[in-house]
């Protein structure tokens, strides 16, 4: 057993773990974060990806220990004062899920890729997130969405825009 | 260009693209997936699976692996022998159908690799699949049995000796009198163009992105059991009638389920186990499945042989069709695994005129993972047979592939029309979704490209393929599934209460796994009842709360469901008159009800459906005689199947050097009649496109030649991700459907079943000038390229030989995730 501290979605926690333990497995099992999933055994699909220390990682590569003494951020610590961060906004507006299981992987790949390019093209989009699997949406609106989601953070604009018009 | 309906103006509720309800919980991480399910004394259990196809078990020991830390009990097949039952087949196609017994632990012979042999219960997930380990099995090798053809021959090594056959069932359907098979001799023997192929129908992993998990409490009055499936209405049936369980005792609660497409549409041997070992414990017991199990003994779809030969006059007339298909069960039959051919045996015919018609159904039994249901199930098969061997007829007769096609299709005019495989299709406008798809598409600017690329001799040429299909969905009529043997109906329930604020509750039987029936079903109870969006609450997936359904599959929630929802909607306003006339004081005849209330024709008096509920859970003031509630009940069970319609469009960029194709354009018109909600409609077809073009361009089920599954982890078995997909140019026609109130038809597997054939048409079209005829799905790199060499070849030696497809190698390794050409591949298989 290894202690690790970490602080996830603002609170620090302090636990015994294996030292094989991965980290998503700690945080859904120990510290009951379930908003984060596991869709394969394989680094594959994205489902679990977080922000390690501000980076999109896929945590069932990361080992718990790995991640001692680091800040860590969910799907479940995005939104603040119960405002929703402006790209789960985006995807309920564009209809960027269906299912909802790739979708926080999915959601925290995109905030991660608009630090790095805050305008991307649909092509950019696609390369980006080419990491996350959807079986739902054929990725459409889950490109679109982060490409609203890109116009709502862009400086200047309203931080929360209307809901477009389907169909536009 | 997107699904345009204009919802800025609209005041109805049908038609508005209103943003899905189910999405909060979904976006921010507050889901109920059944692994987060944790329950206090909760013990785990691992799967230990065979790695043999076939093989017979002679020692099993776990004696080491009950030591492990964490470790309660490991258990085999031997010691549940008399406890876990044989999990069902719902669906005996034929009277002497073959059914072998199916057990959820193997006993003494094992029959796919991935079947479960041992399990151990342990503290933990992790300590249990750890002790996995500590067992001891031997195994005697038995011949694996893969090859259909093979598994028919004389002599062949049998999956279930006790069977005495390797064959399931011979299913046939023929136009002729008591099928005598003399209508579609006569069209052969009369024919002026005869066209016979043989299509593969690749085995396909359905590849939810929620892997399958179940949980069960024995400790509640009742035994409570969350699974991650698409029906557990039926879930619940099945577990009473295998275990001679009373059901009242059963409540199955399916909470967010992530993702089905057919896959979670089972009753699984981990559900049977973990209500045994749940009580056989007298602990909750938790199963997830690591996604490498999924893929290795999850079902799988598809997996069918087409023999398809069309006739034919010269000038394009079609005057028969006879399909001959091998069917793969695998091993054992699943819920419906039988009856997935005999789907797609009414779909050949699709939207075309046919005289004459024979349809016959080989299933076979080999030692890989049991096929069952799958997006579209029986009718994406159809649909590919008869495109594809459409367009071969269309080169055949030296014909415009789209003229062919308008020569022999169903005219708006003859609607209602009863096809020759029976079926009466109510309304369909092909004109109307051809025309506005071609439009879209420019046909026309992309065969002049295609001329001009062939002309230059590009090294990228063009090519263009047409699907224009149709399908049959919204699974019910209960009568016509009797017909067919299934053992279940199709009819679906639902319940509305009025709530004493006028907020409603409705309580629907079907099951949703992300196609947002709570938001669509509360535009339809608010369009009917007059009340607001937000008023309404949808309860669903808990045989508790809504006791009575058959669940999500088939595409049948709309159409059978929801009209369920508008039916038992009427009810409650025809139980609201009398009370509103009482309140009013006039008379029943003199009510309309508009808008959410009730006013007396011609006067400014009226009251709200929501102060009637008011007044109901009052009881004050009511009439005489009327019972002081505002719910209702209804089951709805349809007369007729239903028809959404389209033509889909595919243009490719195929280079010949390395056989990559990339789709430059995919446009598509569908009909699905009128839309509740164009966004979900929107979102429903892109999901089915991106299957779709999965099957034609990456995903197979491959196994080696012991019956090892080569394509285990999402690695092998090629999910498409967001580059690998085109953008998608998606519109409608609406051509409301007849057969139900709200005119609606089903959308889920629409985008799947199209667009396969659309783009096999189209990567065969941008080669066929190098001899090609056909390539085997997925259409890899690897295949393309040495199907281009081979015709090459072929050519140069002096014309096509008929039919070349390229075999061997498929989607495995030849692509990368990202489509990247391996290229030491084709290199490789120049030899
Ligand atoms: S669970 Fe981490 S990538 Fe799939
Ligand atoms: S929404 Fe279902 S997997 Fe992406």
């Amino acid at each position: 057993m290894t202690r690790v501290s970490m602080t996830v979605d603002g609170v620090s926690y302090t636990d015994e773990v294996e030292p094989r333990t991965l980290l998503v497995h700690h945080l859904r099992e120990r510290l009951g974060k379930v908003g984060t999933v596991v869709g394969c055994d394989t680094s594959n699909c994205g489902a679990c990806t977080i922000a390690l220390d501000g980076q999109s990682v896929k945590s069932c590569s990361v080992l718990a220990v790995q991640a001692d003494g680091s800040d860590i951020t969910t799907v479940e610590g995005l939104a603040r004062d119960g405002v929703l961060h402006p790209v789960q906004q985006a995807f309920h507006e564009n209809h960027g899920l269906q299912c909802g299981f790739c979708t926080p992987g999915m959601i925290m790949a995109a905030i991660d890729l608009l630090g790095e390019n805050p305008d991307p093209t649909e092509s950019e989009v696609r390369h980006g997130l080419e990491g996350n699997l959807c079986r739902c949406t054929g990725y459409q609106n889950i490109v679109k969405s982060v490409q609203a989601a890109a116009k709502a953070m862009a400086p200047g604009a309203h931080a929360s825009t209307p809901a477009p018009v389907a169909g536009e | 260009m997107t699904a345009t309906i204009d919802t800025t103006t609209s005041t109805s509720e049908i038609g508005k693209a209103r943003l899905r309800k189910e999405d909060a919980r979904l976006i921010t991480g507050r889901t109920r997936w059944t692994d987060n399910i944790t329950l206090p004394g909760m013990v785990h259990v691992a799967m230990l699976r065979s790695p043999f196809a076939h093989a017979t078990i002679t020692a099993i020991d776990t004696t080491e692996a009950k030591t492990r830390p964490g470790v309660i009990t490991v258990l085999t097949g031997a010691d549940l022998k008399d406890e876990q039952g044989s999990l069902p087949c719902a669906w005996a196609i034929t009277p002497d159908m073959k059914a072998p017994a199916h057990p959820s632990i193997a006993v003494d012979t094992v029959h796919f690799s991935g079947e479960i042999v041992a399990i151990v219960v342990a503290r933990s997930a992790a300590e249990a699949t750890d002790a996995l380990d500590g067992i001891e099995i031997d195994y005697d090798e038995l011949p694996a049995v893969l090859d259909m053809e093979a598994a028919l021959a004389e002599g062949a090594d049998l999956v279930h000796p006790e069977l005495g056959t390797n064959r399931n069932a011979l299913w046939i359907f023929d136009s002729g009198e008591a099928g005598t098979g003399e209508p579609i001799q006569a069209a052969l023997d009369a024919a002026e163009v005869t066209v016979t192929r043989r299509f593969r129908q690749q085995r396909l992993i359905p590849a939810f992105m929620e892997p399958r998990s179940v949980v069960c409490d024995p400790t509640g009055e009742q035994l409570t059991l969350w699974s991650a499936t698409q029906v557990p209405h039926i879930v619940r049936t099945m577990l009473a009638m295998t275990l001679g369980m009373p059901e009242h005792k059963i409540r199955v609660i399916a909470p967010d389920v992530g993702g089905g497409f057919g896959g979670k549409l089972q009753f699984t041997p981990e559900e049977l186990l973990s209500v045994v070992l749940a009580q056989r414990l007298g602990k909750p017991v938790k199963i997830t499945e690591s996604r490498s199990e999924s893929l290795l003994a999850g079902h799988h779809g598809r997996d069918q042989i087409q023999d398809i030969t069309i006739t034919a006059t010269r000038d394009g007339k079609l005057t028969g069709l006879k399909v001959e298909l091998m069917a793969d069960m695998g091993a054992y039959l699943g819920l419906v695994t039988p009856g997935v051919p005999v789907l797609g045996a009414f779909m050949f015919n699709a939207i075309y005129k046919i005289p004459a018609y024979h349809f016959a159904c080989t299933n076979v039994f080999t030692t890989k993972t049991w096929t069952d249901a799958y997006r579209g199930a029986g009718r994406p098969e159809a649909t590919f047979g008869i495109e594809r061997i459409m367009d071969e007829l269309a080169v055949e007769l030296g014909m415009e592939p789209m003229e062919l096609r308008k020569k022999n299709w169903i005219t708006h005019e003859e609607f209602p029309f009863t096809t020759v495989a029976g079926l009466t299709y109510d309304s369909g406008n092909y004109e109307a979704a051809t025309e506005k798809a071609m439009a879209l598409f420019d046909y026309d600017g992309l065969r002049a490209e295609q001329a001009r690329r062939r002309e230059n001799g590009d090294v990228k040429q063009i090519g263009i393929g047409i699907s224009t299909f149709t399908e049959m969905c919204g699974l019910a009529p209960s009568r016509v599934l009797g017909s067919l043997n299934y053992g279940a109906g199709g009819w679906e329930h639902a319940a509305i209460r009025m709530l004493p604020t006028g907020k409603v509750e409705v309580v629907t039987g079907v099951t949703p796994h992300g196609q947002g029936h709570e938001t669509a079903f509360s535009q339809i109870v608010a369009d009917k009842l007059g009340v607001a969006f937000e008023d309404v609450e949808v309860l669903h997936g808990d045989t508790q709360v809504s006791p009575k359904g058959l669940d999500t599959y088939g595409s049948r929630s709309l159409v059978v469901g929801g009209i369920a929802i508008v039916q038992a909607a009427d009810k409650v306003i025809e139980k609201a008159k009398p009370i509103a006339a009482h309140l009013l004081e006039c008379s029943v005849d003199d009510l309309e009800f508009t808008g959410g209330r009730f006013s007396v024709k011609g006067t400014d008096a009226g009251v709200a459906i929501g102060d009637i509920s008011l007044a109901v859970f009052a009881a004050h003031n009511l009439p005489d005689g009327v019972e002081p509630s505002l719910d209702s009940q209804a089951t709805f069970d349809p007369e007729n199947f239903n028809y959404p319609h389209g033509t889909h469009l595919c243009a490719v960029e195929v280079d010949t050097e390395t056989g990559f194709v990339e789709i430059i354009n995919y446009t598509c018109v569908d009909d699905v009649g009128v839309v509740i909600n164009p966004l979900i409609v929107e979102g429903q077809i892109h999901g089915g496109l991106a299957q779709g073009i999965a099957q034609a361009l990456y995903e197979e089920g491959v196994y080696d030649e012991s019956g090892t599954l080569l394509t285990g982890t999402l690695a092998d078995y090629l999910v498409p991700s967001a580059v690998d997909l085109p953008h998608f140019n998606v519109d409608q026609t609406t051509t409301p459907a007849t057969s139900n109130p709200l005119g609606v038809k089903g959308v889920g597997e629409a985008g799947c079943i199209a667009s396969t054939p659309a783009v096999v048409n189209s990567v065969i079209d941008a080669v066929r000038q190098f001899g090609v005829v056909d390539v085997e799905m997925p259409c890899s790199p690897q295949r393309v390229w040495r199907a281009i060499q081979q015709g090459r070849g072929q050519l140069a030696a002096g014309g096509p030989a008929g039919q070349n497809t390229a075999e061997a190698g498929g989607g495995l390794g030849s692509t990368d995730s990202s489509g990247n050409v391996d290229q030491s591949t084709p290199a490789g298989g120049q030899a």
